[in-house]
């Protein structure tokens, strides 16, 4: 277990390819500070895991990995390359060997399921009808939903949307994949379902993935890497065993999903009992 | 104070057709490879022109029907009526046609166009095609700018034709004015720079509002209330264009 100063996987690099690559990361909104010097690594062929509680920035890291936003300071690194340098067709060429899952699926309202998964394959490939046919049957199968390939998004619960966008995100065979917050609202099958989905990609295929989830049980189960953010940086990382086992104020308090520790529960606001008898009688 | 805020205004009204601008520069790059898909913008055309047919037709008929009524009650007074016909084509090809096509359009298909891909974009799908490496500009924007952009002369041409049945029907059924004479006199006197004022218009309206559409969704704000900012603003700047760029053509064509 390491503390803020000494991000665990990251001083372990050199022991597997380092894949992404934070260094001294700065981002503000509308001068609100998102991150303030955020270094972190994600280890090809591992499976990291980022938490925190909401609010943190976690979607926004993703968004600053994926090049769809630049960062303020610091440097980001993909595939050895830095974002800051790539030109656009450079940064597409990049996401062609990425998959993202989006928290809501982000799913084509216009296309069925079945050609919201063959869309990625459509766009960048010619292969033949059969065999595209093929690939996209074989990732619905994968995720369950073979059988809903010709139902409309909007005929899909929210669980199975996640499921489709998941299938989507894996049909290209992408070396990276990106999940956002992927087992929020899902029933318990669904939910043990992607876990074994992310781990057996993991594992089969050597995909490296990134899991952004404040679902702490699930990120146990199958992070190698975790990194825990708050106040705009990493104040802890290490495995997630490790991350239990720490004496640590803020980790213990999000571990244990406590209301009480360094990071408050309530919005900062005025005194309570002073709200409550400033209100005047109706 | 009171000079910072009207400067402040135009700066922001200059940087936003500044912003217009680029995005159409962009949007025409990705034209030729969106045509290179034609499913896609054929599947715009239907939207936009097909699902706008029977609200273009029924106003065609009643604005043609309303022409031949004011037509013939101002003619008459002249002992004119036999140049029914031609009053009613030529104010249907060279202004009305176009002008309301262009409104009616930007009520139907253009707010739908912006609150489509507002929607688009709140929902995460825009994104998720730039993650997937696929160019919105040329998969969403391009197919229904061009799609706009088709339909609307051809909708602008049906209004035409059905207006000039309904002025038929009232003029020559309701009125008694001479059936020979009417078509006959819109024949003599309708020439082909008539017919083109009213396709160039139609034209040049077609690329404002699918423009202006296409914009406003492109650049909502992922919210309801974005969205819905958007639709209102395409309906208001799309209206307002229309008829500010049908004085400027009709100047040019007289």
């Amino acid at each position: 277990m390491t503390g803020p100063d000494n991000p665990g996987p990251a001083a372990d690099a050199s022991r597997a390819e380092v894949l992404i690559d934070v260094r001294g990361v700065s981002y503000s909104i509308d001068g609100r500070i998102v991150f303030d010097g955020l270094d972190l690594t994600v280890r090809r062929g591992r499976i990291t895991g980022i938490m925190g509680p909401s609010g943190t920035g976690k979607t926004t890291l993703l968004r600053l990995m994926t090049a769809q936003i630049p960062p303020d300071r610091g440097q980001l690194r993909v595939w050895g390359r830095d974002l800051a340098t790539l030109t656009a067709a450079e940064v597409f060429a990049m996401r062609k060997r990425m998959g993202m899952l989006f928290q809501n699926g982000a799913l084509l309202t216009d296309l069925d399921v079945f050609e919201n998964v063959a869309f990625p394959l459509r766009e960048h490939t010619d292969l033949p009808e059969p065999l595209l046919r093929t690939l996209v049957l074989t990732k619905l199968q994968a995720v369950g939903l073979r059988g809903a390939a010709d139902l409309a998004p909007a005929e899909l619960s929210g669980g199975m949307a996640r499921r489709v966008a998941l299938a989507r995100a894996i049909v290209m065979d992408p070396e990276l994949l990106i999940y956002d917050e992927p087992f929020v609202g899902l029933d318990p099958i669904s939910r043990g379902m992607i876990v074994r989905l992310i781990r057996q990609m993991n594992e089969a295929l050597g995909i490296t993935s990134v899991v952004v989830s404040h679902d702490v049980p699930e990120l146990a189960m199958i992070a190698h890497d975790s990194y825990l953010l708050s106040g705009g940086r990493v104040v802890a990382a290490g495995t997630p065993q490790e991350l239990r086992d720490s004496s640590l104020a803020v980790v213990r308090q999000f571990m244990e999903g406590s209301a009480e520790g360094p990071v408050p529960f309530h919005y900062p606001a005025p005194d309570y009992l002073q709200a409550l008898l400033s209100v005047e009688d109706p | 104070m009171s000079a910072a805020l009207p400067d402040a205004h135009l700066a922001r009204s200059v940087r936003k057709l500044g912003a217009v601008a680029v995005f159409f520069y962009r949007l025409l790059a990705q034209c030729v490879p969106a045509l290179a898909r034609p499913r896609l913008v054929v599947s715009q055309i239907y939207n936009a022109g097909a699902r706008s047919l029977v609200i273009i037709m029924l106003s065609g008929l009643f604005v043609g029907m309303v022409l031949a009524l004011q037509g013939f009650d101002l003619l008459q007074r002249f002992g004119s009526e036999d140049a029914l016909g031609t009053a009613t084509a030529l104010a249907l090809l060279k202004e009305l046609s176009p002008v309301i096509t262009a409104l009616l359009f930007a009520g139907r298909a253009g707010t739908s166009l912006t609150s489509e891909i507002g929607l688009m974009r709140a929902t995460d799908q825009l994104t998720a095609m730039e993650m997937m490496a696929v160019d919105p500009m040329r998969y969403v924007a391009a197919p229904r700018f061009l799609g706009g952009v088709i339909a609307m002369p051809l909708l602008a041409t049906v209004f035409s034709i059905i207006g000039l049945f309904g002025g038929q029907l009232v003029g020559v059924q309701l009125m008694g004015v001479d059936r020979g004479s009417f078509w006959s006199q819109m024949q003599n006197a309708v020439g082909l720079k008539d017919v083109m004022e009213g396709v160039v218009k139609s034209a040049v309206f077609g690329i404002a509002c699918s423009l202006i559409a296409v914009y406003e969704g492109y650049h909502a704000e992922p919210t309801a209330a974005g969205v819905g900012l958007a639709t209102t603003r395409t309906v208001v700047a799309s209206s307002v264009l229309i008829l500010l760029l049908d004085y400027v053509l009709t100047a040019c064509f007289i």
